[in-house]
């Protein structure tokens, strides 16, 4: 378990302090997958490295597994550190060694002798599916299998925690999905505590169970995945979940709109098919997020109400009575 | 001067030449290099961030380098005298030649550390590794191409020094040049001599060059 405990780090520059995060309180469970998205430059980063004391935190305390680690001397430190993995955007794998080469560092860091070290390290590469490049120097590897060797790397000290700094980032969306999976497997394998940061939301829907949205230094909310992706309380939330402001937006300035949540107790598709029908109105679906579990509909849509007054009378009332939440939607210039 | 005697002479004029070059490349790396990891570690943001040992070695090593080699030579007379018993000859050459590179090796050594992704440096840190952990088996191996790229400039630029060993009564192809090339108007002597001097500075060059080139994991091959 991973408790961070009022977390503020700032940077004292020439130009003045500047303040990375403040107030940060979180509670990580053993298993979790726990996601902390923001924009860039809202200070997640500096965030998961106060976690393995990479940054070291100016106010508050981290407390992995119930131990202070800003009580920790320097050797334990360290010790500590290899029970806490982390992989990053840019792989961050050393050029001049091999893939096998790269995943017996951290052994030979933790003084394992050279034949065992290498023998685990042909278990991680066959876990990360790359046996066949324990040769391979990084230049010689996709930037999906460098992750890879990275992934293994990290987990070669059997860590109880994973941290990733915007580890697919850097990759293309199929690499993506192929990393997560693999993430999501070491998780659930290897009950490896996995700790994502991101800016994309994708990512935190694919993988995660619980989320921190963090904007401009501090949490801005935090709870189960499915329920900020629901019911997003805080605006950055509602921005990251469902961008606005893009293309398709501005048609819509001017013209009524509802937001509606689909929250696993019907599905989309006949509920907007029905609408039309029923009322005789047609509605523009201006932007959907929603993906199906086990059959049933999670997300939002917006939708853009028909022009005609009695139409969108009949549209509320349609949607009243499907039991469905949803709420008026204001798009304004500059939003 | 018959061609046997010439060539013997142009014989021993090259071992000597290499033996100060080489020698002399060896210590000013055995004093460099600690000197050039102590200069990278604890400069602004690296491992061991240390403001004042930072700025006094940054000014010795900035004063060693500009002072002129030749004037550095004489300077340095009671250090030859009291490490090598005599302020004349190769030997104590070789000691006025070390103390004029050190510093400019630990230079080099700096800048080819610097070059090193500061973001493998972090992951090594994430692994819980220590700093002399991170500089023998990160920083020195990671820079490795880079370091002897370096080399062969510096093995290179204390030959181009050797010839100075005239001034204190040493050998070489750089004496030979000067004391019978120009001296006493021996033209064959002072162009076989240089010669001989560019050859080597060539195959040192491309040697080390190469070697460089091929211990590089970074080139796709």
């Amino acid at each position: 378990m991973i408790e961070i405990k009022n977390l503020a780090k700032t940077y004292h520059g020439a130009d003045g302090d500047f303040t990375a995060v403040k107030n940060i309180n979180l509670t990580i469970n053993d298993g979790d997958i726990f996601g902390i998205i923001g924009l860039s430059g809202a200070g997640k980063s500096t965030l998961v490295r106060c976690i393995n004391l990479l940054e070291v935190p100016t106010e508050g305390d981290v407390l992995v597994d119930g131990k202070s680690m800003l009580s920790l001397s320097r050797k334990e430190l360290l010790a500590a550190r290899q029970k806490i993995g982390m992989i990053f955007q840019g792989f961050n794998l050393l050029a001049q060694r091999t893939a096998l080469g790269n995943i017996t560092y951290p052994l030979e860091i933790a003084g394992v002798g050279k034949a065992q070290a290498k023998k685990r390290a042909r278990e991680l590469l066959e876990l990360v599916g790359l046996a066949d490049k324990e040769r391979s120097y990084p230049s010689q590897l996709s930037g999906g299998q460098k992750q890879r060797v990275a992934i293994a790397r990290a987990l070669a000290t059997e860590p109880s925690v994973l941290l990733c700094d915007e580890a697919t980032s850097a990759l293309d969306p199929t690499t993506t999905v192929q990393i997560l999976d693999l993430l999501r497997e070491i998780n659930q394998r290897l009950g490896v505590t996995i700790v994502v940061i991101t800016h994309e939301m994708r990512v935190i829907e694919k993988i995660c169970n619980r989320v921190a949205v963090i904007d401009s230094a501090e949490i801005a909310e935090e709870g189960l995945v499915s329920e900020v992706f629901l019911r997003p309380r805080s605006a950055i939330a509602r921005k990251l979940i469902m961008p606005q402001g893009g293309e398709g937006i501005e048609s819509v300035l001017g013209s009524r709109c509802i937001r509606v949540t689909f929250d696993g107790s019907d599905t989309a598709e006949p509920v907007i098919s029905k609408m039309t029908m029923e009322c005789r109105a047609a509605v523009n679906i201006v932007f959907a997020n929603t993906r199906s579990l086990g059959g049933k509909a999670y997300g939002q849509m917006v939708l853009q109400l028909p022009a005609d007054e009695s139409a969108q009378a009949r549209v509320l009332d349609y949607m009243q009575r499907t039991g469905l939440e949803f709420s008026e939607e204001v798009y304004a210039d500059g939003n | 001067m018959a061609t046997e005697q010439l060539l013997k002479m142009l014989g021993q004029g090259a071992w000597d030449t290499l033996y100060v070059t080489v020698v002399s490349t060896f210590f000013a790396y055995v004093i460099g290099t600690p000197l050039g990891v102590l200069l990278y570690g604890t400069s602004k943001g690296s491992l061991f961030p240390q403001k004042t040992v930072n700025t006094v070695l940054g000014v010795i090593v900035n004063i060693l380098r500009s002072i002129p080699f030749i004037i550095l030579l004489i300077l340095t007379q009671p250090v030859a005298k009291a490490l090598v018993g005599t302020k004349l000859g190769n030997q104590a050459f070789i000691v006025y030649l070390v103390i004029a590179a050190a510093p400019f090796v630990a230079r080099m050594i700096e800048s080819s550390l610097c070059e090193v992704d500061g973001g493998v440096i972090e992951a090594a840190q994430s692994m819980g590794s220590n700093n002399f952990q991170i500089i023998c088996k990160v920083l020195i191996p990671e820079a490795k191409p880079s370091l002897l790229v370096g080399s062969a400039i510096a093995i290179t630029t204390i030959l181009g020094y050797t010839p100075m060993t005239y001034l204190v009564g040493g050998g070489g192809l750089g004496q030979l040049a000067i004391q019978y090339g120009i001296y006493r108007s021996n033209a064959t002597m002072m162009y076989a001599a240089s010669l001989l001097m560019i050859v080597l500075v060539q195959v040192m060059q491309e040697v080390l060059s190469a070697i460089a080139k091929k211990s590089d994991k970074r080139i796709r091959k």
